[in-house]
């Protein structure tokens, strides 16, 4: 996929002009609109890109003409290192992909494992995922709109206040991990270790106080008149176009569609709880930004029906192999609703020790491809802010 | 009124100012070198080997099996058995690196090790000039006791060493039984 994107964005430019394949600008130049258009190149080391990610922007004055995103930057060979490690082995990869969410992205392959493997997961182990993966949707949402805020010029503060919950997360997940961001925890059948004595009472503390954040977050943004101009009206995705173009997570969501896995599929547990699907009406920014403080009450709701069930017991099915770890072959398919969208893993397996096949469905790449559909016509002030609101890490699109 | 949700926004920031100076909601800023956070007991950062006793070569566990080389996803171990001289592999390793600049701190490597001589180490500041002198580790640097494996981990290496402790018993237990059961077959 990424050299598609590269292809497009640079061209190879027609043979015979007797200087060798070289390269073209996208804008075409004719006497007429000699002039007319500028064409920049925003990023790759650009402060608002998110990561090493370049648009080629085609401009007309100030309006944005033509938008082609080029990645493939921080590409690392996940998918085929994947096919030449064992199962295990690609579970720390993982955490790099998406690396703001390493436990979701943790448990969406565990999950895809378990179903190739047939594996079934102990009642408490599938307690601590939901309520790891619904901290990992806090922090997430909370960096993702201290970054948006940052874009639109608000220079740190904000960013700094979701920083700050955000480090107490980090910290609990170190707790009970051993790393803030890399947290490898999750493992096929269960997860690797029970929690720490004392971390149970820490989370129920966190959850409890979260809650002041988001009202503190909310009374700063929530009226501010200089957010809602720039952010209302602005890059709206038609519901249409979302369900088409195959975007999923808060951004179809704020498109007005209810798609939401955890209420789809019923992984894991989340039949358990009672919960709401929060939905946009506009499918602007200030929706998408709004509609994540409204998931994030929504996780919080989860978070605590999660945290007074949780049962004792074992955490890991012991049956299952750590050296050896052959399923019988066949494919699996296992997803999730992370906190940016539908994360998922293709698993075909030949019996080995290795997957025969392994593929990653990035949401931020999918959901990359409405980019241009969002920006054109718009100011370039706005890309950086759809960009933004869009939340994508290059980790994960680039792979 | 125009304006009023900026107030507002304004209002929260003065809070959070004033806020910085007494409340402990607030002053979360650790001044890093000089101040350091305590980590918890399950941090991680790169592995290290562990001995028994005084001597950190002879007394390591490791029986050079090689397992964590296969295993580790990104291949940064690099194990050579010792050979005595008939050129008989020895259950001791003659070589032991772990390059960390390739070591991405994963703890498969402790997993997978059946003799628990491997384990997670907790230092950080391990910052060098020179990649190839300084952050491939020896033998010899990534040795440390047990007594340091029980600093940092107390509750793990509790566990392990119960488990250790069983495992030798029970071994003894068979071999006395071996012993008294069935003499020497040829003496």
């Amino acid at each position: 996929m990424a050299d598609i994107g590269m292809e497009s964005a640079v061209g190879i430019s027609a043979a015979g002009d007797g200087a060798g394949p070289g390269y073209r600008l996208l804008a075409k130049e004719s006497p007429e609109e000699e002039g007319r258009f500028l064409e920049i190149s925003m990023g790759p080391q650009h402060p608002s890109t998110h990561g090493v990610f370049r648009m080629d922007v085609l401009l007309d004055g100030e309006t944005v003409v033509r938008l082609k995103p080029v990645f493939g930057y921080l590409h690392r060979n996940h998918e085929k290192i994947a096919e030449g490690t064992t199962y295990l082995g690609s579970m720390p990869y993982t955490d790099r992909l998406d690396y703001f969410n390493s436990m979701t992205n943790n448990w969406a392959y565990a999950l895809a494992v378990e179903k190739l493997a047939g594996i079934s997961v102990p009642e408490r182990a599938e307690y601590i995922r939901v309520i790891t993966a619904e901290m990992t949707r806090l922090q997430n949402h909370a960096t993702l709109m201290g970054f948006l805020l940052q874009d639109l010029g608000a220079m740190g503060t904000p960013l700094m206040y979701a920083f700050r919950e955000r480090e107490k997360i980090l910290d609990l997940f170190e707790a009970v991990s051993g790393s803030r961001m890399m947290c490898n925890y999750m493992r096929f059948g269960g997860c690797r270790v029970d929690l720490p004595s004392g971390w149970l009472e820490e989370t129920v503390r966190l959850v409890d106080e979260f809650p002041g954040f988001l009202d503190e977050f909310e009374a700063l943004l929530a009226e501010n008149e200089i957010l809602m101009a720039r952010l209302q009206g602005v890059g709206v995705l038609s519901a249409a176009l979302a369900v088409n173009a195959g975007v999923t997570g808060p951004m179809l969501r704020a498109s007005g569609v209810n798609y939401d896995i955890r209420k789809v599929d019923h992984y894991g547990i989340y039949d358990r709880f009672k919960f709401r699907v929060p939905l946009g009406a506009h499918g602007d920014c200030y929706d998408r930004l709004m509609l994540r403080l409204l998931e994030m009450r929504e996780s919080i709701k989860i978070l605590k029906q999660a945290l007074k069930q949780i049962p004792s017991g074992p955490v890991i099915d012991p049956k299952v192999k750590i050296r050896n770890f052959k399923p019988k072959p066949g494919e699996a398919y296992g997803r999730i609703e992370g906190p940016k969208w539908e994360l998922g893993f293709y698993l075909m397996s030949d019996g080995s020790a290795s997957p025969y096949r392994y593929r990653v469905r990035p949401p931020s790449l999918i959901n990359l491809t409405v980019l241009e559909d969002l920006c054109i016509g718009q100011k370039v002030a706005d890309v950086v802010v759809i960009l933004g609101s869009v939340d994508i890490v290059l980790g994960e699109v680039d792979r | 009124m125009f304006g009023k949700g900026i107030i507002k926004g304004f209002i929260e920031t003065a809070r959070n100012f004033a806020g910085s100076y007494h409340d402990p909601a607030r002053m979360v800023t650790l001044q890093y070198p000089e101040e350091k956070r305590a980590l918890p007991e399950n941090s991680r950062n790169f592995p290290f080997l562990v001995f028994d006793g005084n001597d950190p070569i002879k007394g390591l566990r490791c029986v050079s099996c090689k397992i964590c080389e296969k295993e580790c996803p990104p291949q940064c171990i690099y194990i050579v058995n010792e050979r005595d001289e008939r050129g008989k592999p020895l259950k001791h390793p003659k070589i032991f690196d772990i390059d960390i600049s390739v070591c991405m701190s994963c703890q498969i490597c402790v997993e997978v090790c059946p003799f628990d001589s491997i384990k997670m180490d907790q230092a950080y500041e391990l910052s060098a000039t020179e990649r190839f002198k300084k952050l491939i580790l020896h033998k010899q640097d990534l040795a440390k006791s047990n007594d340091y494996y029980h600093r940092i981990h107390p509750t793990e290496a509790d566990a392990v060493d119960a488990i250790l402790e069983a495992e030798r018993k029970q071994h003894e237990a068979k071999k006395s039984a071996a012993s008294s059961e069935t003499p020497p077959a040829k003496q």
